[in-house]
């Protein structure tokens, strides 16, 4: 099954890896009708890394994503996150134990603030209770500052510009900065691993340069996060990638450094159809 | 808007000029009688608002009621009082005085539900009508505080509301509302058949009375005479003003931005951590204790409930405030509602027609201004406050 050769020290955030496996699918299956979405799948996230998905259309990278949060059940298989299983755990759970995503089509809240999706993410460390917010005003306006500050801050760190309009609707922004925005909702919880689903979607080659600047950018500053990017820009993805794992039709069939998958022949096969 | 938002601090003048101008108008308009005159004074009402919208003088008014929300709500509690001491002596206004300010409360609890948290609830008239009954068998049958009646009243209607979890629950969009809409109906069905409640004549509500004082006896200091109804006008206000403040505290808190998180987008919500059935259920019974407790008011305020007051047409008028004022701006639905109750009771010629009319206006807010009289502005959790 796996043809490309694991690289073992490919870049730096390799060597942040630990061996333990942060993410661990194994014989993940998810069919619609006939179809099979993943086919049992075996699938290795490690601490730290970058980790690059590839693959063609309709090869199961978005059903992948949408099992480990539960969007979609498993039909077979399991899912390991930090060491607990994870895969009958509801969405919800999901997040509360440290897995954030963004979605292909953003799936922003245009009619609200910047500030409220961006809290949105943030939902596990805010107080819930009832009391707290209705009666207790006071309480609750210096948790609003604390983490008023920690939303700008960390929208700063994408865009200083955007950070000053954190009360405007998304409604009336660029791609651009709703991906920002969908990247900063997905990391102010502070999770372990980032699910990237496409960023570049929808945005120009410029774009996706100050996007992806971004995202090395965030790595750099928070020790110990792990993200998953499902991609279709091999410039992007051989820039900022540790390891690429290739699905087809559902399996994976190559492993290993950018390098090394891209000069695969089944990985060619599957992208060009050679033969 | 955003240079404006830089400014230190928001003018609570176009706000409050507004608020004393609208306060004269309805003076004016409760006051006269003539049919051709109340004709002249809505075109005049009118014109006002088009050439004011047309020389750009509603924004400001829009900002001040948005960053002075507090300030400008207690003096629309001074104009409401000013209105009760003008027509201290006039029964039927200030019986229409009290039914605006319930049915504010009433589609306040509506704002909850369906602005909010998107459960549409086409039997809000039900649950109205359930607080209303409620206080009729307790003020009858037992000696409950009648303060404590009127929680008990909202509890009724939350509680009542249990039964609807499930179906609402496990539906969306317009299945949701039918089965609201079957509530309503059934419900109708039940007390007209219910012997205990009176059946189709329904039952007499003891008016309210509070620490020995009822507030049914007309009130006279020294030589100024007031009607019964300025005291029902109070406790309506009062009322009032507590849903009110549970609405914007919430609407201004993490619970309100859950809300309108999972009314957006259910999905992204799910994958954020909330618990998509808690905080639907918080809505509705919220929601729903509001409606109740103001129903329960309303019931002792007329004296009598019946299963006819309180139909499926009824409901509707609640849900047409909800749009016309728009959706999730408490402000809106309070002009909403003066409008929707006060114009018919004015302008008898359509009396008979008023669904036509609140048809017809619906109508043309969802065509020309969809998101209603007032839209709703984006949600600023502390008033006044920027970064």
């Amino acid at each position: 099954m796996m043809l490309g050769a694991v690289d073992a020290n490919a870049s730096t955030g390799a060597a942040r890896a630990t061996d333990e496996p942060l993410l661990a699918a194994r014989g993940l299956t998810k069919r619609f009708g006939g179809v099979a979405a993943l086919d049992d799948l075996n699938l290795d996230v490690r601490n730290g890394e970058i980790l690059g998905l590839i693959g063609p259309n309709g090869s199961g990278k978005t059903t992948f994503f949408n099992v480990v949060t539960a969007i979609y059940s498993a039909d077979a298989g399991t899912i390991a996150f930090d060491g607990t299983d994870i895969t009958r755990a509801a969405s919800p759970a999901v997040y509360h134990a440290g897995i954030s995503r963004t979605f292909q089509r953003s799936r922003l809240s245009l009619p609200l603030s910047i500030f409220d999706n961006v809290m949105i993410g943030n939902h596990k460390r805010l107080n819930q209770g009832l009391w707290f917010n209705l009666v207790r005003r006071r309480a609750f306006t210096a948790e609003f500052k604390a983490n008023f500050a920690e939303a700008q801050a960390l929208v700063a760190s994408f865009d200083p510009p955007l950070a000053t309009r954190m009360f405007e609707p998304i409604a009336g922004l660029p791609m651009i900065d709703r991906r920002r925005i969908e990247i900063c909702r997905a990391l102010i919880s502070r999770p372990k691993l980032l699910l990237l689903d496409e960023p570049s979607a929808g945005m120009t080659h410029d774009e996706t340069q100050q996007l992806m600047e971004n995202i090395l950018g965030v790595r750099d500053r928070m020790a110990g996060l792990t993200i998953v990017i499902v991609e279709h820009e091999m410039a992007v993805i051989e820039r900022i990638t540790d390891r690429c794992v290739v699905l087809n039709f559902g399996r994976k069939i190559a492993e290993g450094a950018f390098a090394s998958v891209a000069a695969n022949r089944q990985v060619q096969e599957a992208y060009l159809g050679l033969q | 808007m955003p240079s404006q938002l830089n400014k230190a601090a928001v003018s609570i003048i176009p706000g409050a000029g507004a608020l004393a101008l609208a306060t004269l108008y309805l003076i004016a308009m409760l006051r006269v009688e003539s049919q051709t005159t109340i004709l002249v004074l809505l075109g005049i009402g009118a014109a006002v608002v088009v050439v004011a919208h047309w020389l750009g003088w509603l924004a400001p008014v829009a900002l001040s009621f948005q960053e002075r929300d507090d300030a400008l709500a207690r003096l629309a509690v001074v104009a409401v009082v000013a209105i009760a001491g003008y027509f201290r002596e006039d029964h039927f206004v200030l019986l229409l005085l009290c039914t605006v300010l319930l049915y504010t409360v009433a589609t306040l609890g509506l704002t909850i539900q369906f602005g909010y948290a998107g459960v549409l609830n086409f039997a809000g008239a039900s649950f109205f009508g359930i607080g209303a009954y409620t206080s009729a068998l307790f003020t009858q049958h037992t000696t409950v505080p009648h303060l404590v009646v009127l929680l008990v009243g909202g509890i009724m209607a939350a509680l009542v509301g249990c039964l609807l979890l499930l179906p609402v629950l496990r539906t969306r969009g317009h299945y949701a509302a039918v089965v609201t809409i079957a509530f309503a109906l059934l419900l109708k069905t039940f007390l007209e058949v219910n012997d205990v409640l009176g059946g189709p004549q329904g039952l007499k509500v003891k008016g309210l009375s509070m620490l020995g004082w009822s507030f049914n006896d007309n009130i006279e200091i020294g030589h100024l005479e007031m009607s019964f109804y300025v005291s029902y006008l109070a406790a309506s206000l009062l009322m009032l003003i507590g849903a009110f403040v549970i609405v914007r505290r919430l609407e201004r808190s993490w619970v309100g931005l859950n809300l309108d998180a999972l009314r957006l987008d259910e999905t992204a919500a799910r994958c954020f951590g909330l618990n998509i059935v808690r905080w639907k259920v918080t809505a509705f019974l919220l929601g729903n204790f509001l409606i109740g407790a103001a129903g329960a008011l309303y019931g002792m305020l007329v004296g009598f409930v019946q299963p006819n007051s309180y139909t499926f047409a009824d409901s509707l008028i609640f849900v047409s405030i909800l749009l016309l004022g728009g959706i999730g701006n408490p402000w809106g639905v309070v002009v909403a509602t003066v409008i929707v109750v006060i114009l018919p009771e004015k302008l008898q010629a359509i009396q008979e027609y008023r669904f036509l009319l609140y048809a017809a206006l619906v109508m043309m807010v969802l065509l020309f201004r969809p998101e209603g009289l007032l839209p709703r502005p984006v949600r600023s959790y502390l008033p006044g406050w920027r970064p």
